[in-house]
């Protein structure tokens, strides 16, 4: 455990937050139309070279960079360069954007109307949009809000107007282009549409890029993206997706400009809108595809409550303070910038590193509300068994224990201290009233039918259950962040032969290999990791760290128990996953790996050997099996009839299912290969 | 063809009486030359030269006419007037005597630099303040027997320890002296220089060659950790121009001829060399061999090297020249090279064959308003791209357009004042030139008055293409007259609370609005950071064009009232505005060299490879480092 750099431990207690204003407040006292046609002078990046969107095409198409592709397209294919010109432009017709102001005040208007009515207010830190207005000023800013839902990206618009500030162009999946009126509705607001997958395609590879890169270089307009690629089922951050992150930076990189801003943005949903949507989709029904009258269907949800948004702008993040002594910018002096080339290691390995914290700013800033506190307790209570729930009394011991505790972990969290935590918590469940059930003072998740149908089978009854547990399981996931590291620390001391230090590290460190892909663990940072849990834990007083010890305190046990706890659903569900693997059959290919392994799991939890419903999450599995790609326990076979046929290796699929299980010591050797 | 050519020579003889008289506007000669100090005739010289060398500017004792703390003579510089108006002193000059009434506000509004914050330097130096010098007594002896001037006085010892780096002269106006050279010593001719060197092989004692005084790489400070006796080898009095062959257009000249002697002397037969660097007043040919210097009007005439077509160099190991003037070799790498920009650490420079042209016959000044900076830039690329760039093409940005405007003097008449209004209403309101954002290239044409005409219209037509407006030949010409006067100024912003310095890059054409914005940008962020209270100035102009790329030149002040320690200050942000420079594509320098102040990024610049060819030539040339300034490696 060679400590790196001495890691200073920010005290998380003292994290200094901004304070909210709603901005629904003003919009139900004053006219909307008058808001929606308000004078609306944004401050714009003091090296603007002022052109209209239309006028990027052509800034594209004739770009250096661009033109270069083209040729080289034109010769490898053997088509005319004017034929790839033409190419070029069909595709950047279907990719640009039409930002027009009128289109901005019509959603402002039609907005207005639609969060009034679903949400109680919007709230936003003004301090962080002073601090955006002055970096829109001074440099080219990229803006990075988390994705939790359709919603994000019409919000972040909205309310950029609201403030006065130049609404963002925002990379959009080409998903929604299909989307008739609205698709376009959306192009004349800012969005430009990439298509989901285009890996070897150089051209459109060039265009996007060029037009991206035009964009952030001219100060057209902030640029907006979601760093996580798509919208987490989950709630929980998702792996952040390199690709733009890499070409908005690469101007600055080049010297093209001096510097870029990055804004992470993090939007905290009381309700999510696609709460039960996304529950089914992790069960295995496929997503409906986004249509303009499935929009309409979906106008019930106007009349439901979905508590409040909050918004909050994070500290801007100066690329060029980031790559100082991490990128060698003199690598760019030798060839013509305009040829294309991959980014070598140095700038990946940066790109990575930033992309992961910027992820976390946005987890940190995260706002949370007591319900998810309780989404834990409810859960943990669920999966003991306890068929009757818990007293009212008992939940808000609970709670307001780990409300305390997630204080001290550095919780963003809006508890209103001047209610008595009872309220607090009957307010929450009633929000939640679709997930819980209250009887006689007790409380648990609304699992069980109340008229059960006879006519459901077993399995669809599973499901049904299933979606619940997965939709409270969102919940519990908007605060996993917080809690991941100490919780890596409590397995790995209960899995630990010894109280050694040393011991305790190595299975930490495993259990933080294997579950990389699941949560937020910046690559490379076990040992950070490990001293900021040890760190939180010892302050909260739940530990006793030596040089070479760890102890557990006389109240520490609750904590652990708690911690451990959270981590056991993502255990029971990996080694589900290398048990059906060790068992598949010769010949399984990536494709049928997720119908499979969830029918193996159903079967599983039919039996009633499993604890966790959860397990069924398609979101777990594929995490799952991600983790044993990059540890190489499983191979995927490349060319041949066989494409993407999996390849385990049994023997050390077999091994992690036992390690996982709990017999973390006996594994050293697998350990040290890993 | 006889009468021909003598109706020519005497055609030339007009010329070159012409230009005397042009180029006597900035550089005057001076009233009263130091005839005493005039050097004897080398006796070991055979020949006599065949010019005249009558007039030298630079005596022995240069303290006489040169400020010992600041830049230039005594008697030039800038100071605020019983009125409160800034003016500038003296009769060499042609702004010599003006008053220029922009200059305080400039100084206020630019860096709030008020007249009641004063920081006068020490008027005289102290010579206690001097460390009494560390003599190797053999090697005195030696020279004493040889006859070469030498001296041990303290004036001359500090005088020849620095140049003209920001933290050269700052501790000198606080009085403040460090390591200074031991002795100097003053050759007169090639066979002393040969005398000195073999005394200091023998002796060990170590020399530093003194050429101008105007570097602006910490080249000539004295290296801290050397405990030789160090001795300064001043060649200012080896300045002949020893023949003049017009067949071959070459000059024979000694190499510690300074430029503006060089040019005046070439000039009484018609002749010129056309290398001007902004420091010819002062600087010396053997110091452009030494850093590979460059002139503004290098598009005709070329740089430094050039220009020259024969190097005699005294080395520890003896003397390196060619055999012939063969005007070019393929004869292994060329050994020139090993010279041009040695910087003092292999040998010293004791005469140059360089090549002459006749005095052109008609010089123009030009000037061109563009409305902002990147189609200046893209001007003067498309300028280079048709390889028709005028003797000199600069262009400055809008910071110091503004800088150039206050350096107005005050005019005479009431006519050239609205003649300027109107100039100023024309370009601002009628043509929609944003006076924050537009900025002006200055130009001098030289050559046949047809061809220069014809050249002109040529560079004006694609300055229309870029939107470029002629601003008449006024603003061109101050523009120059200012590139002179600019160096004293330093000294009034230092009585100020004002400290600067200039920079410079070359760096490839796609690159140079990307630096100039980079480079400036990073200036001003460090300031910020570094907890400078003031703006500071921070100013670019590309200052030569080359076919695939630029010289870019860099201005920066700031006012470092409230800082305790400004000299670190200032370090810091040239430090971190030269790693952006290399950041961003530009070279190490284009023409100041390297010396020590550089000397960190040679490895990447060059390569270990490249260091190391470097270090075996100098470990060859000079084993027991007796030129050991330390510059460059």
């Amino acid at each position: 455990m060679a400590s790196r750099a001495v890691y200073v431990h920010r005290d998380p207690m003292l994290k200094k937050r901004d304070d909210f204003e709603d901005i629904l407040e003003e919009r139900r006292h004053s006219s909307d139309l008058r808001y929606a046609l308000k004078c609306y002078t944004p401050v714009l990046y003091k090296g603007l070279s002022p052109c209209r969107a239309s006028e990027l095409k052509s800034m594209v198409l004739q770009s250096d960079q661009l033109q270069y592709v083209i040729n080289q397209v034109s010769k490898e294919m053997g088509r005319t360069a004017e034929e790839v010109q033409a190419e070029a432009s069909t595709i950047l017709d279907e990719m640009a954007h039409r930002l027009q102001i009128s289109t901005v005040r019509f959603f402002a208007f039609t907005l207005s109307k639609i969060f009034k009515t679903l949400f109680r207010s919007i709230c936003v830190n003004e301090e962080g949009i002073q601090r955006l207005q002055q970096a829109i000023h001074e440099h080219p800013v990229i803006l990075l809000p988390s994705h939790r839902s359709y919603m994000d990206f019409l919000l972040m618009s909205y309310v950029l107007y609201t403030y006065d500030l130049s609404v963002p162009v925002i990379a959009a999946g080409m998903d929604f282009m299909g989307m008739k009126i609205v698709g376009e509705m959306l192009r004349m607001s800012g969005a430009f549409f990439i298509r989901r997958s285009f890996g070897g395609d150089k051209l459109y590879w060039a265009v996007f890029s060029e037009y991206v890169q035009i964009m952030v270089k001219s100060g057209f307009a902030p640029v907006e993206f979601f760093l996580e690629g798509t919208r987490s089922r989950t709630a929980k951050s998702l792996t952040p997706k390199l690709g733009l992150l890499n070409i908005v930076i690469d101007p600055f990189l080049k010297g093209e400009v001096f510097d870029i801003s990055l804004v992470p943005v993090s939007i905290s949903y009381e309700r999510v809108l696609e709460e039960a949507l996304y529950a089914r989709e992790l069960l295995g029904v496929p997503k409906p595809k986004e249509s303009t009258s499935g929009l309409f269907k979906a106008r019930k949800v106007l009349s439901e409550d979905y508590g409040s948004i909050h918004i909050y702008f994070g500290q801007p993040v100066s690329v060029r303070a980031l790559a100082e002594g991490k990128v060698n910018r003199c690598q760019f002096n030798l060839t013509p910038r305009h040829i294309p080339r991959k980014p070598g290691e140095e700038i990946q390995s940066f790109v990575n590193d930033l992309a992961y914290r910027l992820v976390r700013s946005q987890e940190e800033n995260m706002v949370l509300t007591p319900w998810v506190l309780l989404a834990f307790l409810l859960l943990q209570n669920q999966a003991v068994g306890n068929e009757r729930g818990m007293s009212l009394d008992e939940l808000t011991e609970q709670a307001a224990w780990v409300r305390d505790l997630s204080r001290q972990f550095g919780a963003f969290l809006h508890w209103p201290d001047q209610l008595p935590p009872s309220k607090v918590v009957s307010s929450s469940l009633s929000l939640h009233r679709g997930l819980v059930r209250i009887s006689d003072g007790r409380v648990q998740l609304a699992l069980g039918q109340e008229m059960p149908h006879s006519a459901m089978t077993s399995e669809e009854e599973l499901l049904n259950r299933a979606v619940i547990i997965l939709s409270c399981a969102s919940y519990r996931n908007q605060a996993l962040h917080l809690f991941i590291r100490p919780a890596l620390l409590a397995v790995a001391i209960q899995a630990a032969s010894s109280n050694k230090k040393q011991e305790v590290y190595n299975s930490f460190s495993f259990l933080w290999n294997m579950f990389s892909n699941e949560f937020i663990l910046c690559p490379g940072a076990a040992v950070q990791d490990f001293e900021e849990a040890c760190y939180l834990l010892v302050k909260s007083g739940a530990l006793q760290i030596s040089q070479q010890e760890i102890l557990v305190s006389g109240r520490g046990h609750r904590t652990l128990a708690f911690l451990a706890n959270i981590l056991d659903p993502f255990l029971e569900g990996y080694q589900m996953v290398c048990r059906f693997l060790y068992e598949a059959t010769e010949g399984l290919t990536e494709k049928q790996f997720v119908p499979a392994v969830r029918k193996f799991i159903i079967k599983h939890l039919l039996t009633g050997r499993l604890r966790y419903a959860e397990v069924l999450s398609s979101d777990l599995q594929k995490n799952a099996l991600a983790a044993l790609l990059r540890l190489g326990a499983v191979q995927k076979l490349k060319g041949g009839e066989e494409q993407g046929a999996l390849k385990v290796n049994k023997v050390i699929v077999n091994s992690l299912e036992d390690t996982l299980g709990g017999k973390l010591p006996t594994q050293k050797a697998l350990v040290a290969r890993l | 063809m006889a009468s021909n050519s003598s109706r020519g020579s005497s055609e030339r003889h007009r010329i070159a009486q012409h230009r005397l008289s042009v180029i006597a506007g900035h550089l005057q000669r001076p009233l009263n030359g130091d005839t005493t100090i005039r050097a004897t005739e080398c006796k070991a010289q055979g020949t006599r030269p065949d010019v005249a060398t009558e007039m030298k500017t630079v005596p022995r004792r240069r303290q006489e006419i040169m400020k010992w703390n600041g830049w230039g003579y005594n008697d030039s510089k800038f100071i605020y007037n019983k009125n409160g108006q800034a003016e500038f002193t003296g009769k060499r000059y042609r702004l010599s005597g003006m008053i220029i009434p922009g200059l305080r506000d400039w100084m206020e509004s630019t860096f709030g630099a008020t007249v009641q914050h004063k920081t006068p330097a020490t008027p005289v130096l102290n010579t206690s303040a001097v460390q009494p010098p560390t003599l190797n007594e053999a090697f005195v002896e030696g020279i004493k027997s040889t006859g070469i001037p030498f001296s041990h006085d303290p004036e001359d010892r500090v005088f020849r320890s620095h140049g003209h780096c920001l933290h050269e002269i700052f501790p000198l106006r606080e009085g403040k002296v460090g390591r200074v050279p031991d002795m100097v010593v003053w050759p007169k001719c090639h066979n002393d220089v040969v005398k000195t060197v073999e005394l200091a092989c023998k002796h060990n004692v170590c020399l530093i060659p003194f050429g101008g005084g105007t570097s602006v790489s910490s080249a000539l400070e004295c290296p801290p950790e050397e405990t030789r006796s160090i001795v300064s080898l001043d060649t200012s009095q080896m300045n002949r121009v020893l023949w003049i062959d017009e067949k071959n257009l070459t000059a024979h000249v000694e190499a510690g001829i300074i430029g503006q002697d060089l040019e005046r002397l070439l000039n009484e037969s018609g002749y010129c060399t056309g290398h001007e660097p902004d420091s010819m007043e002062f600087s010396s040919l053997g110091g452009w061999v030494a850093t590979r210097a460059s002139g503004m009007k290098k598009n005709i005439y070329g740089n430094i090297e050039d220009l020259v077509v024969h190097i005699k160099m005294v080395t520890p190991r003896g003397v390196i020249e060619k055999s012939c003037q063969g005007p070019r070799m393929s004869t292994g790498p060329d050994v020139h090279h090993f010279i041009l920009g040695s910087e003092g650490t292999l040998g010293v420079v004791t005469e140059v064959t360089m090549k002459i042209r006749p005095v052109p016959e008609y010089q123009k000044y030009g000037s061109v308003v563009f409305p902002n900076f990147e189609q200046g830039v893209a001007c003067l690329r498309e300028v280079a791209r048709q390889r028709c760039a005028p003797a000199s093409i600069r262009l400055m940005d809008n910071e110091q357009f503004q800088f150039g405007h206050a350096l107005k003097p005050q005019v005479s008449s009431i006519f050239t004042s609205f003649l300027d209004g109107l100039k100023k209403f024309y370009i601002t309101k009628f043509k929609g030139f944003d006076p924050s954002r537009l900025c002006v290239a200055t130009l001098l044409f030289e050559g046949d008055r047809e061809k220069v005409l014809q050249h002109e219209k040529q560079v004006y037509d694609i300055a229309a293409k870029f939107g470029g407006l002629a601003a008449g030949e006024d603003n061109g010409q101050r523009g120059y007259m200012l590139t002179f006067v600019i160096a004293y100024l330093r000294d009034l912003g230092m009585d100020y609370f004002v400290i600067g310095e200039s920079f410079e890059t070359s760096v490839p054409w796609d690159r140079v609005l990307d630096i100039c914005r980079n480079v400036k940008a990073r200036i001003v962020q460090e300031c910020k950071d570094r907890g400078v209270q003031f703006q500071p100035l921070s100013t670019c102009r590309v200052t030569q064009t080359y076919d695939a790329g630029a010289c870019v030149y860099f201005y920066f002040a700031f006012n470092y009232r409230g800082l305790s320690d400004p000299l670190h200050v200032y370090a810091q942000v040239e430090h971190a505005a030269r790693e952006e420079i290399l950041a961003n594509g530009g070279s190490l320098s284009h023409h100041h060299g390297v010396g020590k102040l550089r000397k960190e990024w040679m490895r990447e610049t060059v390569s270990d490879v490249g260091l190391g060819m470097l270090k075996s030539v100098k470990d060859y040339v000079d084993p027991n480092n007796i030129f050991g300034n330390r510059n460059l490696l």
